[in-house]
């Protein structure tokens, strides 16, 4: 394998296990531990998209999570995935990649025509350009944005990952595995504390693992790795790599990002993919890092321009050189490090340094190695397209306000160094009021909010002595708050280079005659003139910059170009960086994909699925299921190849005939129990309950406090003090925190209990003018005749040797009894039933018969009791008690509720008693009245009446009691239907409710 | 996520709890003449409040006791927590 710039010795890769991989199309070579730009890199490939706006190549900028343009469409086992960065991506066998946003081809991109005529898009292009006219936007500006613009390609195909969501506690998080949080770790770990290490890197460490320091006796990098070791085999700390803590919420929760799969070809069996961790922790340690500054000059965005530290990782981490020919250009002695690094391995270097006669260790050593040092020097532009080829140098006076001479130097990277940008986000997110640290031209932590310490380089902090010492210390100290043992751990010697005062010069002037493009934003395309636009078109807030330019925006959130984009906006105001402030951080820090987010909760784990004990016999005999809320239950039984429409008549006709029997185990029930209960059911209903007789059940309607009908159910005295509530199926929940929140905080003078047993008990509905004889052969030790067992009576009963509970209450308008058994006999009971019942021709109804058969008796339920209506408008004005005070009673006297033309329920009829009426269809007087045609009501429910053979719909209508007769028109824009209707009673079978109590 | 100590039960997510508005508001006693604004007062109108508020939880994943808990509406900062029938 020839690998060109890959060093022989060098790195921490597996060099031997070779890895092949494509990348747009083309077949490659790297090495395990590799991510796949150090891997293009070994290979010389630094072309690996286009740019965002003006298309213009891209390269790699960053070697981690800093990277801002070397984002890539991943391919891997037979999946996609965009907007993946190629310095953060872990190299597996078979790995595919493709550029994005380029056009046909990375080499050869239409879009870059742009750049070449140089219709450079200005700042606020987005605003200027695709706001008018206004009817372009769809079919011209969206479709043109999204060819040109994307960041990659979204699979629309079902993700088979599974992806885990995991809750922990730990006395102390600690994000960011380098110096700082080892040292804490290990010294908190130690003092019995539970800790969680996090590192979003596979390999722990940090700057440890490039830079050269001693730790006692120990390399850095040695050191790390004992550390690790050691506390991976402690019991009481978690470590794990790959995962990123990207977001610190209330309450010192944090949630962390764990990649398990991502770096392998496939996910092994029954593994997750990934997983997403909320922690809640009792302190937090912040040892995020820092990440390097750019320096800003022309052409700055060409492929071979790098922060000088990410250059420093491909070398000493993959063994890789991202040039021979390096130009480093710095502005601190960072930069100097990665040219010794350079020079130590054969290549020489040149340092363009903007300071005029700096003095340190470094610098010494970089002398004495025979480096190449210009002074007072700066990168003017870079040259070449694809790829740099030679830079264009010039010396800058004392006040860095004139350029001398151009020069022209070869070189095929440039390194940059601006300095240390602390990586802030997570102490910003939870509260943190950050402020400006002058000594290092940045934000570092403020006063902590909620329980957090920063410690290291994201606190500003970047010598490593310092770092350790404080590190070791806030490791006990928080530890020993919370486990009260005092075992300290002493902070070991260190061995490091001194470093001198950074220069605050950035941002190069342009020679004069030239336009050089000088990026602050790599992602975004924003340039030094875009800001310059936007503040002139005035623009002042920094959050308002951002939106325009869209400065800091899209999935790197300028982690490389914030600092540098507020240096500029403070500069042009003549203000000072603090003032100008920065934008908010918002979490999260990093991209988190979707599935992640989502965890186990997709497809049918996305909500419960409860199931009535009799499901399996509805499965076996054909039932069509319906999602009831989570419930689901039988629509209908299908009998060979019937329709929804066939079907549900049938049952529905068989009810009124002979007897059917519905699963019921859904409605809500409620277990009350006390000396004060018939109190409170008098209070929460609106009728009058405390002369309910023993062994009797009764109709009831609840109310909000603002006079809307909230739900209504029967509810039977069991014994003295020990009644049973139904509720309707959606309002289970509801009630029960309704009746608890009156108990415990209204009136807990009261005294009951109240418990669900809806689950406790299955529930079967006997309908029909036959089920007095079913029920008969089911118990026969009962008197179930007419006196015996009369309508709204209460019963139990022993259903073949089981504990049964009957109750003579209909919801059909028919003969009716529910009869009530343990869950755990339900199954049994029905199937009791369904053979008692066969010799009067008995078949199950479902939901949709069940629904038939209550509209056409007018019995008013959900789709009435919609939150909306109060008790007239339902026709239950009759159930509100005169004599006694109960809940949303007060409010039923409100001037619209009384209004003489208020909305009532009706029934609707077409008038060619053959086109059924959509639900939802509008009621008006003119069907070809001008719009907005007025409306006078709505249809609630609809279906085809068994009893008349025709189809029948319940409305809410205005003024409804007078509008019995009337001829209305009712309309369905949506369904293009304008039905002639005439207006009837809502009661459209047995008015006179004669059949429930036959 | 906040973190509500239930008086009952110890520190728990607040996915287990549903928020259950203003705890300051006292419902009219029964059978009492209540005047419109009275009434109005106890239906709709709240405060929004920023900063300091007292308001119901409800256990409803827990214990299903509903309590009181004084919380800083802009920061989330949760500074006492007491059962139903204790004042806060
Ligand atoms: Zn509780």
């Amino acid at each position: 394998m020839n690998q060109d710039f890959r060093l022989d010795n060098v790195g921490l890769i597996n060099r031997n296990k070779k890895i092949s991989f494509k990348f747009n199309g083309k077949k490659y070579f790297g090495y395990e531990g590799d991510t796949l730009a150090s891997a293009l890199l070994a290979n010389g490939v630094h072309l690996i998209g286009r740019s965002f706006k003006y298309h213009r190549p891209r390269g790699f900028f960053g070697a981690g999570v800093d990277e801002p343009y070397a984002i890539v469409q991943l391919y891997r086992n037979n999946e996609t995935e965009p907007n993946v960065k190629a310095t953060e991506q872990e190299l597996f066998e078979g790995l595919e990649a493709t550029s994005v946003n380029c056009w046909p081809s990375v080499n050869f991109d239409i879009g870059a025509i742009n750049n070449l005529l140089k219709v450079f898009l200005p700042a606020g292009f987005y605003y200027k350009t695709f706001m008018w006219p206004k009817s372009f936007w769809y079919k011209v500006y969206e479709p043109f944005i999204r060819k040109a613009a994307g960041l990659g390609v979204a699979s629309i195909k079902h993700d088979k990952e599974r992806y885990e969501h995991k809750y922990e506690y730990c006395d102390i998080l600690i994000a960011g595995s380098g110096p700082s949080g080892l040292a804490s770790a290990y010294a908190a770990a130690k003092n019995g504390a539970r800790v969680i290490l996090a590192e979003d890197k596979p390999r722990f460490g940090g700057t440890l693992l490039t830079s050269e320091v001693n730790i006692g006796n120990q390399t850095g990098k040695e050191w790390a790795e004992n550390i690790i070791a050691e506390l991976k085999e402690m019991p009481n700390v978690i470590v794990r790599n790959r995962s990123q803590v990207f977001g610190y919420y209330d309450h010192n929760m944090l949630v962390m990002s764990e990649k398990l799969s991502d770096h392998l070809p496939k996910t092994k069996k029954y593994h997750p993919k990934q997983r997403l961790w909320y922690i809640r922790a009792k302190e937090v340690l912040i040892s995020s890092g820092s990440i390097e500054r750019p320096l800003v000059f022309g052409n700055n965005d060409t492929p071979g321009v790098m922060l000088s530290s990410a250059a420093k990782e491909y070398l000493k981490v993959y063994g890789v050189l991202v040039g021979k020919k390096p130009l480093i250009f710095t502005n601190n002695d960072s930069g100097y490090e990665t040219a010794i690094e350079f020079k130590k391995n054969g290549i020489e270097p040149i340092i363009l340094d903007t300071r005029k006669d700096p003095k340190s260790e470094i610098i010494t050593e970089a002398i004495d190695l025979g480096i190449q040092i210009k002074f007072s020097y700066v990168v003017v532009a870079a040259k070449g397209y694809k790829k740099v080829k030679s830079a264009e140098i010039a010396k800058i006076s004392d006040n860095k306000s004139e350029l001398g001479t151009l020069e022209n130097i070869d070189c095929d990277c440039i390194c940059v160094s601006g300095f240390w940008t602390p990586t802030i986000h997570l102490a910003s997110q939870s509260g943190n009021k950050t402020k400006f640290n002058k000594d290092i031209d940045a934000f570092v932590p403020g006063v902590s909010k909620q329980n957090e310490t920063t410690l290291g380089a994201a606190n500003g902090t970047f010598t490593l002595e310092e770092t350790l010492k404080n590190s070791f210390n806030m490791g006990h100290e928080l530890s020993k708050k919370i486990t009260n043992i005092d075992n300290k751990v002493l902070s070991p010697l260190v061995t490091e280079k001194k470093s001198t005062q950074h220069d605050k010069f950035w941002c190069v002037p342009l020679p004069k005659g030239k336009t050089y493009k000088r990026f602050l934003d790599f992602q975004n395309d924003v340039a030094v003139s875009d800001i310059e636009i936007a503040l002139k078109e005035g623009y002042r807030s920094i959050e308002h910059v951002k939106r325009y330019t869209t400065l800091g925006m899209a999935t790197d959130q300028g982690k490389t170009s914030n600092l540098n984009g507020l240096q500029l906006v403070s500069n042009i105001e003549n203000k000072i960086v603090p003032e100008v402030g920065h934008t908010t951080f918002r979490p999260p820090y990093t991209p988190v994909t979707i599935g992640a987010i989502v965890g186990r909760e997709t497809g049918k784990h996305s909500k419960p699925t409860r199931k009535s004990p009799m499901h399996s016999w509805h499965a076996k005999n054909n039932a069509v299921f319906v999602d009831a809320g989570v419930w689901l239950r039988p629509r209908y039984y299908k009998q060979g190849s019937e329709t929804l429409f066939e079907g549900s008549k049938r049952e529905a006709k068989n009810v009124r005939k002979n007897v059917g029997i519905c699963d019921v185990t859904t409605l809500g029930k409620i277990d009350i129990k006390g000396p004060d209960a018939a109190e409170l059911l008098n209070r929460v209903y609106t009728n009058a309950w405390l002369k309910l007789p023993i062994g009797k059940a009764r109709y009831g309607v609840m109310l909000r406090e603002d006079g809307i009908v909230m739900d209504d159910g029967t509810t039977t005295r069991i014994s003295e003090n020990h009644y049973h509530m139904t509720t309707t199926t959606a309002q289970a929940a509801n009630i029960l925190s309704h009746l608890e929140y009156y108990l415990q905080l209204v009136w807990p003078e009261l005294n009951v209990n109240v418990v669900s047993t809806t689950e406790q008990w299955a529930g079967a509905s006997l309908a029909g003018p036959k089920s007095r004889s079913v029920l008969a052969k089911l118990f026969p030790d009962i008197d179930v005749s007419n006196d015996g067992l009369p309508f709204m009576g209460y019963r139990e009963g022993n259903l073949f040797g089981v504990k049964a509970r009957i109750f003579r209450i209909s919801f059909s308008g028919e003969l009716a009894y529910e009869i009530n058994v343990g869950s755990d006999n339900g199954n049994f009971m029905w199937e009791k039933i369904m053979e008692v019942g066969k010799e009067f021709a008995i078949q199950p109804y479902g939901t949709e018969a069940l629904s038939t058969l209550r509209i056409e008796m007018g019995h008013v339920a959900g789709s009435e009791l919609d939150g909306r209506t109060i008790p007239y408008d339902n026709s239950l004005e009759g159930l509100m008690s005169k004599n006694k005070d109960f809940i949303g009673k007060r409010s039923l006297n409100r001037k619209a509720f009384i209004a003489e033309d208020r909305q009532k329920v009706v029934g609707v009829v077409p008038l060619d008693k053959q086109t059924s009426i959509p639900e939802g269809s509008h009621l008006v007087k003119d069907a070809n009245a001008p719009l907005p045609n007025p409306k006078l009501g709505y249809i609630s429910a609809s279906c085809w009446s068994v009893e008349h053979d025709n189809p029948f719909s319940l409305a809410i209508l205005k003024d409804g009691k007078n509008m019995i007769g009337q001829k209305l028109f009712a309309m369905s824009p949506l369904k293009n239907k304008t039905i002639p209707v005439e207006i009837v009673s809502s009661h459209y079978v047995d008015p006179k409710g004669e059949r429930v109590r036959s | 996520m906040l973190h509500i100590k239930c008086p009952h039960c110890g520190m728990r997510s607040q996915n287990e709890f549903a928020y259950g508005g203003d705890a300051t508001v006292k419902r009219p006693e029964l059978n009492k003449e209540v005047s419109d604004q009275d009434w109005d007062n106890f239906i709709y109108n709240r405060k929004s409040l920023r900063g300091k508020h007292k308001e119901l939880w409800h256990h409803i994943s827990g214990c299903r006791q509903w309590i009181k808990v004084e919380r800083d509406t802009a920061t989330h900062e949760i500074f006492k927590t007491v059962k139903a029938n204790e004042e806060i």
